[in-house]
């Protein structure tokens, strides 16, 4: 029965005895126990990681009014496992003229950035890996080392495209680094502080409200700009086929594209990960402060439909221009996330004091507001434009 | 040996042999992704003095920022692509010269210093809730703090306008 | 048991390196390489006198947040010097940029 309450703690116990039982030292068992944490919690994210290639390889094919994998395995669902097989035994070819170190370096980067980023996410109440208190930033600085993956990704590959794939999909992604860490500030104002596990536990405990309800305009810049980080449609101009072939995965073959690919897939599940734990509680939900697994399988599902919101986005609008799309960030999202962020900490403070129903009422009426004033604003720019237009088609035609 | 001293030694071996490279090596593609190791390098070192969020800082401005910037840098300045010449100026003695005495007078210096054997105290408080108000608190450094976005602006507002195509 | 020394030795070390980088190399762009291995050795001294020192007093550590705002300034606007000179005169070493002698 304390298994079901507290299961870290139980596990780590009889580990503990029984390399103690081994005589080997204090530190020494500690050390091994911490490293056996890491690979089998790493081992359990991979497995995850190829199933979500059949999840993804469904939900695509249902957009697209098909069926989808359904030959291997009931609903095909061993169908991930033929990939990996044909892609470990492709031939594995390293262009001449490129830089090997970086060449080699980079997707393996690629998969670690996206595999750093799980020690801080909250399973369970009791169930995560380390509470950094400065965990929102580290989301940020894992990106980072995804950015530099990327950049050497296309310059090793020695190859025009690659590099011109890179250095578009790293404009994007330096770009939607601020309205994503003004979106991250949010919850930060919200909860008082970076670390996610106190964030999830301010919405989950004694009375704390889903942060979606209390600021939803926060939550949907945060997931733009998380799309825009995992470089997925409609930001993925790193895929344009009949523009720059495959982008800085041209060069890459075999199990090499294996890891970029499956690091991509794990990062989207990933940010719905983020999304779920930010805005919508985390593993918060019916008993689940007694039962760290069933918070975990809250998690998980939660997770689940945020990977499934960013991939109905992807498989239903079309591909943005780079100059819309950075014309996008630096003229709306960025002032839009300013201008959030200044209403919601005011907001935030004058509400302070007040029963829970009246605030989050009031800060759920503030982000209503700013958005109506953002359509407003938008609005009379493009009549502004359209009478620009008109009259000027009106001087040509005299 | 205890644990720290294993952590510092590695670390400070990356950071040295990582600088090393930056300022010996002739491509200069590898020059910058080298100096992304000594940076990461100096990343661990503030995280083992409990400087957590310097460290999360140090990775996302200068690995993801400046390091970038670098490589795009030098990837738009490449006049020739061969990389074969040495890199190196023609008073490159003297500037070992300065560098080592450089070297040797700090050594010096530290050995004069009272308190060069000191040992870390406890870590006095919450240091990011100390810092965040140190950093907005009137009796503090918001002056500081104030001046340097005002001079990230100016910065911003310089850089566009001078590598812009007229 | 790490003492102050150490790091001090270590910041010492990266700082004549980056001197080093400074002053003997041709490339403008690997001059500022040097630079911000001299600043990362100021942060690194910084850092380790606020621990080791009282550290209830936050001084040191909000001078090297500044020293990370100085540093990101200064390679914007140093790198955007560089390219706007390597449009104009084609060439980046700096023995060859030298049109403002007498």
């Amino acid at each position: 029965m304390e298994f079901l309450s507290d299961p870290i703690k139980v596990i780590y116990e009889w580990l503990m005895l029984t390399f103690t039982g081994w005589s080997w030292a204090g530190w020494v068992s500690s050390l091994v126990i911490n490293l056996l944490a890491i690979v089998g919690f790493i081992s359990a994210i991979m497995v995850l990681d190829i199933l979500l290639v059949w999840v993804e390889r469904k939900v695509v094919a249902r957009f697209q009014d098909r069926l989808g994998p359904n030959r291997v395995g009931p609903f095909g669902i061993f169908q991930p496992f033929p990939d990996i097989i044909k892609l470990i035994l492709k031939e594995d070819i390293t262009p001449e003229g490129a830089d090997r170190v970086p060449f080699n370096l980079a997707p393996i980067l690629s998969l670690g950035s996206v595999l750093f980023l799980w020690a801080v996410v909250p399973l369970a109440s009791r169930i995560y890996g380390v509470d950094l208190n400065v965990a929102l930033l580290y989301l940020v600085a894992a990106g980072s080392i995804g950015t530099l993956s990327i950049i050497m990704a296309g310059w090793a590959s020695n190859n025009k495209y690659a590099l011109l794939g890179a250095y578009r999909m790293v404009a994007n992604m330096i770009s939607y680094e601020i309205p994503m860490v003004v979106a991250l500030l949010i919850p930060t104002v919200l909860a008082g502080s970076m670390s996610l596990k106190t964030i999830t536990e301010a919405q989950s405990t004694n009375g704390g409200v889903w942060f979606v309800l209390v600021s939803p305009l926060g939550a949907l810049i945060f997931l733009i700009a998380a799309i825009a980080e995992l470089g997925r449609s409609p930001f993925d101009l790193n895929e344009g086929e009949s523009e720059i072939v495959s982008g800085y995965h041209i060069e890459y073959s075999g199990m090499k594209f294996g890891l970029f690919y499956a690091g991509e897939l794990l990062h989207a599940f990933t940010f719905g990960g983020f999304v779920a734990a930010l805005f919508f509680g985390g593993w918060h939900g019916p008993w689940a402060e007694q039962y760290p697994l069933l918070g975990a399988f809250y998690f998980v599902a939660k997770a689940m439909f945020g990977y499934w919101v960013i991939m109905w986005v992807k498989y239903t609008v079309p591909r943005i221009r780079i100059d819309h799309m950075l014309a996008f960030n630096w003229k709306f999202l960025t002032p839009l996330a300013f201008a959030l962020l200044m209403v919601t900490a005011v907001v935030h403070r004058v509400l302070l004091d007040v029963p829970t129903w009246l605030y989050v009422a009031g800060m759920f009426l503030s982000n209503v507001i700013l958005v109506w004033i953002t359509v407003e604003v938008l609005r009379a720019q493009a009549r502004r434009e359209r009478e620009a237009k008109a009259s000027a088609q009106l001087a040509a035609a005299d | 040996m205890t644990a720290e001293q294993i952590i510092f030694f590695l670390t400070g071996a990356l950071i040295l042999v990582s600088a090393l490279m930056v300022v010996t090596t002739r491509n200069l593609v590898h020059a910058a992704l080298w100096l992304v190791s000594t940076l990461f390098g100096v990343a661990v070192l503030f995280a083992s003095l409990d400087a957590t969020f310097l460290a999360v800082v140090q990775v996302v401005v200068y690995i993801g920022a400046i390091a970038i910037l670098f490589i795009f840098a030098v990837m738009l300045t490449r006049r020739n692509l061969l990389d074969k010449v040495p890199q190196t100026n023609a008073g490159w003695p003297w500037a070992a010269l300065v560098a080592i005495s450089a070297f040797a007078g700090l050594v010096f210096l530290v050995g004069q210093m009272p308190n060069a054997g000191a040992q870390k105290n406890v870590v006095f408080g919450d240091p990011l809730m100390a810092l965040s108000m140190a950093l907005v608190s009137p009796d503090a450094y918001v002056l500081a703090f104030e001046v340097a976005s005002i001079m990230l602006l100016a910065a911003l507002v310089g850089a566009v306008y001078i590598a812009n195509r007229k | 048991m790490v003492h102050l020394s150490w790091y001090i030795f270590l910041s010492a070390a990266l700082f004549s390196i980056g001197l080093y980088g400074v002053l003997a190399r041709k490339n403008a762009i690997a001059i500022l390489l040097g630079v911000e291995l001299m600043l990362n050795a100021a942060n690194i001294n910084l850092v380790s006198f606020w621990r080791y020192g009282n550290n209830a007093l936050m001084g040191g550590q909000v001078f090297s947040i500044i020293v990370f705002a100085v540093a990101a300034a200064e390679v914007a606007v140093g790198l955007a010097l560089v390219i706007a000179v390597y449009r104009s005169r084609n060439t980046i070493v700096a023995d060859e940029l030298d049109l403002l002698k007498w």
